[in-house]
Order: C-alpha cells, then sequence, then structure tokens
C-alpha cells in the first residue's frame, strides 16, 4: 500500500513540477494574477469605499456575500462539533482521560497568564476596531480574543471560564455574530439599496456615502469577530474535555 | 542545466509549496491512522495557502494597505506595483479560518469514532465494522 501510495505521489510530484515551469517568475509584478483585476482594487479602493487597507475593503465590501456565507460556515462548523461531541448526561463508561490533578496548578503559569490575558483582548479590539487603516479585522481579532480565552482555560481550569462565559452565552455570542453581518446587510435593503451595498445606511446615519462604507465594513467585521471568538472557544472547550465540559486539557 | 538552475532560483516558492502538497497528499493516502490523515490534510491545506499567498508577492511591493492613507489624499495618482495584490491576502484570510473550523469537526468526528470503536486505525476500525 504504502509502496503504490509513493509512486502516485512521485507521478503527481513529477506532473506538478512540469507545471511549475511554466507559471511566472517569484514576485513578478506583471504576472497575470497582478495585472486583470487587483490593480483595480489597488487604485480604487481608497476613491470607492475611504479605507486604505486593501484586504479589508476587498474582505468586507466587494467581497461581502463571500465573507457573509465564511461566517456562516463557521458557524455551521461549531454547531456542528457540538451536536457530535456534546454529551449532557453522564453515562457510567467513560472512556479514561489522561487528568492531571489541579493541586499542582503552576503558579508561574497562572500569574503569566493573568498578565497577558487582558492585553490580548485589549490588543484584540484594537485589531478588530482599526482593521480598515492598519492590518487587522475581523477574523484576526476574532481568533485573539478566542485565544485569550484559551489560555485562560489551559492555564486555570476549565470550570473557571465556563464560569465566567457560558456555554449558553457563548452560542447566543456566535448567532448574534451572523445576525449582526446580515442585518447590516437587511437594512441596506430596507433602505432602498441592494443587500450589502452599505452606501445606503448614509440616510440613517446622516454622513456621506463614502464614509457609510467605512462605517458599515467595521459592523460587519465586528459580527465576524463574535462568531469567530465564540466558535474558537466553543470548538476549544469541546474537544479538550470530549463533549462532557468537565474538565480540559 | 542552465535552465533548469534558472527555474529553481526563480521558481523557489512554488516548488515549496508543491513539496509541501506531496508530503500532506502522501499523509493522506498511506498513513493508517486516521488523525495522521488529518494532519496530513492540515499539511495540504498550509501548501495551498503559501502558494496563494507567494502569487500576490511582487518584488519590491509593500503590504497591501495604501501609505498616508488618513488624510485627503483620495485621488493622487497610485501605482499599482508598489502593493502587492490584496486578493491572495483575502481569499487565504478566510481559508484559514475555515480550515480551522474544518481540523475542529474533524477532530470532533474522530472523538466520536474513538469513543464508538475504541480505536481510530483504519484497518481495525475496518474489522471491527464487519464483526
Amino acid at each position: 500500500m504504502k509502496q503504490i501510495a509513493f509512486l502516485i505521489i512521485c507521478a503527481i510530484g513529477v506532473l506538478l513540477l512540469v507545471a511549475a515551469g511554466d507559471f511566472p517568475d517569484w514576485g513578478d509584478p506583471h504576472s497575470p494574477a497582478s495585472v486583470y483585476l487587483s490593480p483595480h482594487f489597488i487604485e480604487k479602493t481608497m476613491e470607492e469605499t475611504s479605507v486604505p487597507n486593501m484586504v479589508t475593503a476587498v474582505l468586507a465590501d466587494y467581497r461581502g456575500y463571500d465573507t457573509m456565507f465564511e461566517t456562516i460556515v463557521i458557524f455551521c462548523a461549531g454547531i456542528t462539533v457540538l451536536t457530535v461531541l456534546r454529551r449532557t448526561h453522564r453515562k457510567k463508561e467513560k472512556i479514561a482521560r489522561p487528568r492531571p490533578s489541579r493541586k499542582d496548578a503552576d503558579i508561574i503559569l497562572q500569574a503569566a497568564s493573568r498578565i497577558l490575558v487582558p492585553v490580548m483582548q485589549i490588543f484584540a479590539l484594537y485589531v478588530v476596531a482599526h482593521g480598515h487603516h492598519s492590518p487587522g479585522g475581523g477574523f484576526q481579532g476574532g481568533v485573539i480574543l478566542g485565544a485569550s480565552f484559551i489560555l485562560m482555560a489551559i492555564s486555570y481550569d476549565l470550570k473557571m471560564v465556563l464560569k465566567r462565559l457560558k456555554e449558553k452565552t457563548v452560542l447566543r455570542l456566535s448567532g448574534i455574530g451572523v445576525l449582526i453581518y446580515v442585518g447590516i446587510g437587511a437594512v441596506c435593503l430596507l433602505l432602498g439599496g441592494n443587500f450589502l451595498a452599505y452606501a445606503s445606511w448614509s440616510t440613517l446615519l446622516g454622513i456621506t456615502e463614502l464614509e457609510a462604507h467605512s462605517h458599515g465594513m467595521l459592523g460587519v467585521e465586528v459580527g465576524v469577530a463574535i462568531t469567530v471568538m465564540a466558535i474558537m472557544f466553543s470548538l476549544y472547550v469541546d474537544l479538550a474535555s470530549g463533549g462532557d465540559l468537565d474538565e480540559g486539557l | 542545466m542552465q535552465d533548469l538552475l534558472h527555474d529553481v532560483v526563480a521558481k523557489y516558492n512554488y516548488w515549496a509549496a508543491l513539496i509541501l502538497l506531496l508530503i500532506g497528499l502522501y499523509g493522506m493516502i498511506a498513513k493508517n491512522n486516521l488523525l495522521k490523515k488529518v494532519i496530513g490534510m492540515s499539511i495540504f491545506q498550509s501548501a495551498i495557502i503559501l502558494f496563494y499567498v507567494s502569487i500576490g508577492h511582487k518584488k519590491g511591493a509593500s503590504i497591501p494597505i495604501l501609505i498616508h492613507g488618513h488624510g485627503d489624499v483620495a485621488h493622487q495618482a497610485i501605482d499599482p506595483t508598489l502593493y502587492a495584490n490584496p486578493l491572495p491576502h483575502v481569499l487565504m484570510l478566510t481559508a484559514i479560518v475555515v480550515g480551522v473550523s474544518t481540523l475542529g469537526v474533524a477532530l470532533a468526528v474522530l472523538q466520536k469514532i474513538y469513543r464508538v470503536h475504541g480505536t481510530i486505525e483504519e484497518d481495525e476500525l475496518l474489522e471491527t465494522i464487519e464483526k
């Protein structure tokens, strides 16, 4: 079996290597990927959306539909993990997992994470809110925010974190994030524009259409961040405790 | 020989992504343990992400964020060769997060399989299912 697999891999490898010879050189500014659509985004983003970070602008404005459904994919993944793993009533035949005793919890780890967690959360909020002007955005900020809760769960105890951030709250947050995204798009419809065309918000907020693009993106990014944060934490909690939510790694 | 050397030097980003991709594919085909297959899938995904991000690079270009983008400079001429291609970054940004979610689902299914069958080795699983 392994020999056959190796032969298949070699055959595919040779084919792909031959094909790689036809690709443009690395870093060629005139490669086909860089001359067709991307110059429009680079030149017109500031004019059309007043957002200097082109990645955020393309992500949340030009390709808003795509990002909306990516968020829904993440939401569905979280729900799937929950339905596959979660056990509410304990059964007698539990699978033995290595359980570290909490008596000799590491004091250095706990003290360090006590300092780190607030800094991480503030930084995550900065990454979300400043995603238009510097590297950042909803996905990145949401992951950092989720990581801060996971760090608490690792260094202290799963129960201690779940007391502060209940499972129900996490699930509600993940739904609320998706609703914020879809809601911002739906309000555009009600105001007479197209779905996710943020320019329609300008009449409601009393700002110019350019500013409406920028603010609409911010709202959408906040929704993405909330969903990503909740689902990342929910994934960790369910996977680490095998669905029992009693004790993690 | 000279051509081959030029190809290796000028296109080594594709070669690196290809080698990673083949390692991941081999892991998915040849390994018997389902967890190792999932790790192979993850390596495969990383290779694709690396490939896309390397496409977006331009020699001497900056990150795709406009310099002095805060003030009243919206109508000045912008040279596209000075900024990296933003499209691959956008595509991979979402792909990374979706990749993490699919990895989570895969691990959850593995845990469930282990809970029901007591093993995640492929041949042992086939035996227990046939019984």
